[in-house]
């Protein structure tokens, strides 16, 4: 939560400093940002591929919960694709890769400012820090009515970091490696998913 | 875009023959990287005046859409419980 909170803070001083023009303008020019997210997307490679202790950990998972990445993927795109008929200005693709953050919204954000431009990209920053946000308020009552498993679809990409100290407390630490799990693979597919909906 | 799937597979890569040694100031400067393009980000929403004038309706596209998300998976997520309850969770 805390670590969201600074994330918002960041974007809303450039918000502010963009407004009142308060920075030098060729900074928009040069595509800075481009070259700042290939970095980006290299330094998160190294830390996947840095970390083999993640791929060993998955060998005591239950088979069946391999299939958990699946349903969170299915299942967003299924209630993003219900509400695109109520967003008429926004094409189907255009929805389902903001859907496809999973949560990651910084990650997410950024790719489709790039190829979408700055409008969907606020969306997607804004829609994925509220995915997150809901999973973390909301955690106890998805337990509730939807079993253990709901929380930890809830959070997507976010469970094996931001949410993932409530999808323990709720669920309960037997859900601590499926959680880690499932947060790994949906952080792996944001990329590939929200620039694959970006290039139709 | 593709470079930028590209850059990341290049990382796992290096990530990975440099397996050895733990990286550990690697998640540091992610952060650091993220802070500063949603500076970026913030900086291009606020000198755009049509996003801001907009910014209550974007606001609301998003929840529309992070809420059918969220409901949409948590769904799925029920559907996969019932077929799992019962059975532990693991070995």
């Amino acid at each position: 939560m805390k670590g969201s909170l600074i994330i918002l803070s960041f974007f809303a001083t450039g918000v502010l400093l963009g407004i009142y023009r308060f920075f030098p303008q060729e900074i928009l020019n040069y595509n800075i940002s481009f070259y700042v997210l290939c970095m980006l997307m290299f330094s998160v490679g190294i830390s996947i591929g840095n970390d083999p202790s993640s791929f060993q950990q998955f060998r005591t998972l239950n088979p069946r919960l391999i299939f958990l990445p699946l349903m969170t993927i299915l299942g967003t795109w299924l209630g993003v694709l219900a509400v695109s008929f109520f967003l008429k200005n926004r094409t189907l693709s255009e929805c389902l890769a903001v859907g496809s953050g999973f949560g990651y919204y910084s990650l997410s954000s950024i790719l489709i400012t790039q190829c979408k431009g700055v409008e969907l990209g606020t969306i997607a920053l804004l829609s994925n820090i509220m995915r997150e946000v809901m999973t973390l308020l909301f955690a106890p009552w998805m337990v509730r009515y939807f079993g253990k498993l709901a929380p930890i679809c809830a959070g997507g990409a976010t469970t094996m970091d931001t949410t993932f100290p409530i999808i323990v407390r709720t669920s309960g630490k037997d859900y601590a490696i499926v959680s880690i799990y499932h947060g790994f693979i949906m952080d792996f597919t944001v990329p590939f998913f929200v620039t694959f909906f970006c290039s139709l | 875009m593709f470079i930028v799937i590209a850059c990341m597979i290049a990382g796992i890569v290096v990530g990975y023959l440099l397996r050895q040694r733990r990286l550990r100031y690697i998640h540091r400067f992610i952060l650091i990287l993220i802070w500063l393009l949603l500076l970026l980000l913030g900086l291009e929403v606020g000198a755009n005046e049509t996003v801001i004038r907009q910014f209550g309706t974007l606001g609301l596209e998003a929840f529309m859409l992070a809420f059918a998300g969220t409901m949409g998976s948590v769904i799925f997520a029920g559907l996969l419980w019932l077929v799992v309850r019962n059975k532990s969770v693991s070995k």
